[in-house]
């Protein structure tokens, strides 16, 4: 406790070195910030600087920390462990459609309860509604492949609080968060490397104006934004749901909290 | 004097969230604790690089407005985009953070029944 006042006086003389708050002159505000400023819609055609910043001008970076999101999902899946012979004999029914055992249909015991479960059965498509207009949108108003997808995670999450662990898994299976997890990342390293195929450098999306038709290099730079976007949205959503379900139930994916 | 706890206020703010989540960490017993001791230190991190992320009182959100696109962009309008794209990762990988930090935890109560640092480190140095 002692050492912990100490550090916090000294750092609270250290800071009265620090610009005051608001300075538009500070450090902070005036090396390369301004260039982004001005220079972001001549250049992306993206209204929102952060979306621009963050996918286009920064876009490696965004790149490597959705595969840290990507490597904190298998990690969780990893330290939990998942029993994997009763998971392939629970998997091999769940994705033919046509016989559909009755009792399955009824939804289990466990769970928040009827008014629950009927308030989440209506409010889930309108949340995913939602969460994939923050995706599209996050070109003009605050938003993002990341919001989106924790939107879209966190609906999942609440059809297993309201209805119980089983049936969001029926739903969204352990393999399943894994591909789709996979498959964001792929997406977003995809479209790096499908830039230099087409002959620009990793992740300059203007080359991408050379498939797409009937666009100039600055749309292009928004087209490529949107598709990365999608792919954290993606991965996002399914390392949500997959860390949910394994440390709610401690790795064994039977039942909730 | 007042005029220097105004114009620094945010960094006291900092300052004092970083002192409860550093606290929290070394000195509770309890490991979840910790662990929400670690979650206040970030959030102090985070905090402090959307403070100055600020322009005046005035400054707007990071976003062009609709007639931006035709004449010159004023910068002093708009707050600083920059720190808040930094910030987007670092709160991404906070939640990793914290993700991994609870499944160790899960995996230290299985394996010794208890919470508390003081007894699972008696349980290690017993096993010696």
């Amino acid at each position: 406790m002692f050492l912990v006042a100490v550090m916090g006086v000294l750092l609270i003389i250290a800071s009265a070195d620090l610009p005051p708050w608001g300075d538009e002159n500070s450090p902070a505000n005036s090396y390369l910030s301004p260039q982004y400023i001005e220079n972001s819609l001549a250049d992306t055609g993206t209204p929102n600087m952060v979306t621009a910043v963050l996918a286009d001008y920064r876009g490696y970076d965004t790149m490597f920390e959705t595969a840290v999101i990507f490597c904190a999902g298998m990690a969780i899946i990893g330290i939990l462990g998942v029993a994997r012979r009763r998971r392939h004999e629970v998997e091999e029914d769940d994705d033919d459609g046509d016989d559909i055992d009755v009792s399955e249909t009824l939804p289990p015991a466990i769970g928040s309860g009827v008014i629950v479960l009927t308030a989440a059965r209506i409010l889930l498509p309108v949340m995913q509604l939602f969460a994939l207009y923050v995706v599209a949108h996050g070109h003009h108003s605050p938003g993002g492949g990341f919001q989106g997808g924790v939107i879209l995670g966190a609906s999942l999450i609440m059809i297993a609080i309201a209805g119980g662990l089983p049936m969001a898994l029926k739903r969204m299976s352990n393999w399943r968060t894994q591909i789709m997890s996979a498959l964001g990342l792929m997406l977003y390293a995809g479209v790096g490397v499908l830039c230099v195929v087409l002959g620009g450098e990793f992740l300059d999306y203007e080359v991408l104006s050379l498939i797409l038709p009937d666009t100039d290099r600055v749309t292009a730079r928004a087209h490529g934004i949107m598709l990365v976007e999608i792919g954290v949205a993606l991965t996002v959503m399914a390392v949500m749901f997959a860390a949910y379900a394994h440390l709610a139930s401690g790795g064994r994916l039977d039942e909730g909290v | 004097m007042f005029d220097m706890i105004t114009s620094h206020f945010n960094y006291w703010m900092m300052i004092a969230l970083m002192s409860i989540g550093l606290y929290a960490m070394i000195a509770k017993n309890n490991l979840i604790k910790k662990v929400i001791g670690m979650a206040i230190f970030q959030t102090s991190v985070i905090l402090f690089f959307i403070s100055i992320s600020v322009k005046g009182p005035d400054s707007t959100l990071p976003i062009l407005e609709h007639g931006a696109a035709a004449g010159a962009i004023d910068v002093a309008h708009y707050a600083n985009p920059l720190p808040h794209v930094l910030m987007l990762t670092a709160i991404v990988v906070g939640v990793s953070t914290l993700g991994v930090a609870l499944a160790v935890i899960i995996r230290v109560y299985r394996r010794y029944g208890t919470l508390e640092e003081p007894e699972i480190l008696a349980m290690i140095n017993d096993a010696d």
